[in-house]
């Protein structure tokens, strides 16, 4: 049973750290808590659900097409709420109140379109296979779900840390007047970061999606309770204290659940929450908060 | 047919004690009707309209109550309490009726019912099965099964039919309606010796049940006890089934599970869950194969659950009529607590505190490829 608990963690982290990735990298590079951020969540779970449904895509390219349209909707959100704010260099506070608001309305909207009623992908695209390896089990979209993780945490430390688009999304985050006027496009930056959270909300709405086959439109409502937990133990804006703190609190909430009592299981990993920003307020695994300039 | 002729002969003596009066012996007696029958929620008023007015073709054709025919005044609640409270000050106040049906839901009953109780007017929900309803007052009736009736049933059936003796217990810790429902399993399954091996807990919202599922499996129970709507339920059943939990471990619902919802989210992973349900459209009963045949020929579609209580009371509503000999509802109240009636949901009489007496109408049902059907 122990290997089949941390297995289930491991898996249970995946999907936070993958729902946590854009999230902290939209906090990290725009300095904005976007709200809007659970809407791309659940926005590429029914993009997919529509390609699967009624152009019949097979998921492997429904993915990717969600992953697309999502991320060039939030290029266009982000433009329409954020961008008059960013140029009248209004507090944060402002932000976080205009996607607040937008939030609210457009799940609304999604609610009148779909209703809350919960879809399911096609019998052809959710298969529901398992696997016995080692005595553990496994579900096909569980494979998925680690490999995609894995795929998209390895490709974005790469764009970061390794191609000149990463050093200016890098130095914009450090200095955004700095970066400009070292002959950083700062709105080319701020669109292409816009595009990749989109996109990397959209894709763990697929793949959350497939894993438990529920599809509605508060599913990301659902999820960025969780994500605000895993940015702030990763600390904000913090890449790899994401993922980390992602499959921290998956594994803590399964041994939660498995070994002390079901009923604790939420508690814990807000009680982690309160206590990191007690005594570690920049994440568990940042350095000493530094104050930037 | 058996229901009108067990009606006939009452409806006889009530026609000659009342030939007296005479005079008014074509006026309707009318009750008052009040229905979700606008709005999201508003196939369930439906449903019991169409119930209430084949039964009233019925009784009509029979010749009526008292001599007279039998008419309803239907007021739209749209889901809304203050609006079902209205409906029932109006019916009572201005249309001046003996009895009123209804309302649909129970938390328009807990607004409604304290109305008609202090007009001393008898009030019959006929969907309304949350705890407490009845003790709203002594002019407060229900003729659907509370779910703590249903579930014993379920229990006892699984228990004596597919011999489960130990069982994990699973519910949704953060909804009123999970909660209630687990604390009636936790009581039967003591009463009929059942042996818990663990009781876990989630959030209705929850998506990820692989922790406690594979404490749960690591148990080896018989079975699985859900107490849960529909949408967490499916989620249960579909991780179940991710981990390996063999088929011939069967889940056990309570009513949150007794949806055609449960099959279309959790697909084949749902094949075996079982449920107990008040009434079931297959049951092969002449009164109920009528009951369906007629519905069918008359509104082109199959009859739910609301359908069949609304057909069942108000054919009991025109026994008491008769019963009390006058439209008059204090004599009609205590007329309703003495009828014994035999209908669609089986034998019916009322308990001493206005509640169903009897559940040997109680139908455990198992899916099987998406449908519910009868355990054999």
């Amino acid at each position: 049973m122990f290997a089949q608990q941390l297995l289930n963690g491991v898996l249970s982290g995946a999907v936070y750290a993958l729902f946590a990735l854009g999230f902290t990298l939209m906090f990290g590079v725009l300095g904005v808590i976007n709200l809007t951020y659970g809407l791309y969540f659940s926005a590429g779970a029914f993009v997919a659900l529509f390609a699967t449904h009624y152009a019949h895509l097979p998921i492997w390219a429904a993915l990717p097409l969600a992953a697309l349209i999502v991320g060039l909707c939030a290029i266009l959100l982000d433009e329409l709420l954020l961008g008059p704010l960013r140029r009248a260099k209004a507090p944060e506070l402002s932000s976080l109140m205009v996607t607040l608001g937008a939030t609210l309305l457009l799940y609304s909207l999604m609610t009148a379109w779909f209703g809350t009623e919960i879809r399911r992908f096609p019998p052809a695209v959710f298969s529901g296979a398992a696997y016995d390896v080692f005595g553990l089990r496994i579900t096909l979209a569980q494979i998925l779900i680690v490999l995609t993780t894995a795929l998209i945490v390895g490709g974005l430390a790469f764009l970061l840390q390794k191609t000149r688009l990463g050093l200016s999304i890098r130095a914009l985050a450090e200095n955004p007047d700095a970066a400009q006027l070292m002959g950083v496009n700062a709105s080319g930056v701020v669109h292409l970061v816009s595009f990749i959270s989109g996109a990397l909300g959209a894709a763990a709405g697929v793949l959350i999606g497939l894993n438990y086959n529920a599809i509605e439109p508060y599913m990301g409502e659902k999820m960025m309770l969780k994500g605000f937990a895993v940015i702030i133990l990763g600390g904000l804006g913090d890449i790899r204290g994401a993922v980390l703190a992602g499959f921290l609190l998956g594994l803590l909430e399964t041994f939660t659940a498995g070994y002390v009592a079901s009923s604790m299981k939420d508690a814990v990993g807000f009680l982690l929450l309160v206590l990191t920003l007690w005594f570690r307020p920049s994440g568990l695994f940042g350095r000493a908060a530094v104050k930037r300039a | 047919m058996s229901i009108i002729n067990k009606l006939a002969p009452l409806g006889l003596a009530a026609a000659v004690v009342f030939s007296a009066v005479g005079a008014r012996a074509a006026d309707p007696i009318t009750l008052g009707a009040v229905e979700i029958l606008t709005g999201p929620a508003n196939k369930y008023g439906i449903a019991i309209q169409n119930g209430f007015n084949l039964a009233l073709d019925e009784v009509n054709k029979a010749g009526g109550v008292l001599g007279r025919p039998l008419a309803i005044a239907y007021e739209d609640s749209a889901g809304n309490k203050d609006q079902a409270i209205n409906a029932v000050r109006n019916l009572i106040g201005s249309k001046n009726v003996p009895l009123i049906l209804g309302p649909t839901i129970s938390n328009e009953m807990f607004a409604a019912g304290p109305v008609a109780n202090q007009r001393k007017v008898p009030i019959v929900g006929t969907s309304t099965t949350a705890n407490g309803i009845t003790a709203i007052g002594p002019y407060v009736f229900r003729t659907s099964l509370p779910e703590a009736d249903v579930i014993p049933v379920t229990l006892k059936a699984a228990r004596d039919k597919l011999g489960v003796k130990k069982v994990a217990v699973m519910y949704a810790n953060d909804d009123a309606f999970s909660k209630s429902g687990y604390d009636v399993m936790k009581a039967t399954l003591e009463k009929l010796g059942m042996q818990t091996l663990t009781t876990e807990t989630f959030g209705t919202k929850d998506t990820d049940f692989s922790a406690q599922m594979t404490k749960v499996k690591a148990l080896n129970p018989d079975a699985i006890l859900i107490s849960a709507l529909v949408e967490p339920a499916s989620g249960v059943i579909l991780a179940k089934k991710a981990l390996g939990v063999p088929a011939s471990v069967r889940v056990i619902g309570g009513n949150g599970l007794n949806s055609p919802k449960l099959g279309e989210i959790a697909g084949d992973a749902a094949d075996g869950v079982i449920v107990g349900s008040p009434w079931f459209i297959g049951k092969k009963d002449p009164i109920n194969e009528k009951f369906v045949a007629d519905y069918r020929a008359k509104y082109k579609s199959d009859p739910d659950q609301f359908a069949a209580q609304a057909y069942d009371t108000l054919f009991i509503v025109a026994e008491a009529i008769k019963a009390a000999g006058a439209p008059d509802s204090e004599k009609i109240k205590d007329a309703l607590v003495k009828v014994k009636h035999k209908g669609v949901l089986g034998d019916f009489s009322f308990t001493p505190d206005r509640d169903p007496a009897d559940t040997s109408g109680v139908a455990v049902l198992e899916m099987k490829g998406g449908k519910f059907g009868l355990l054999p």
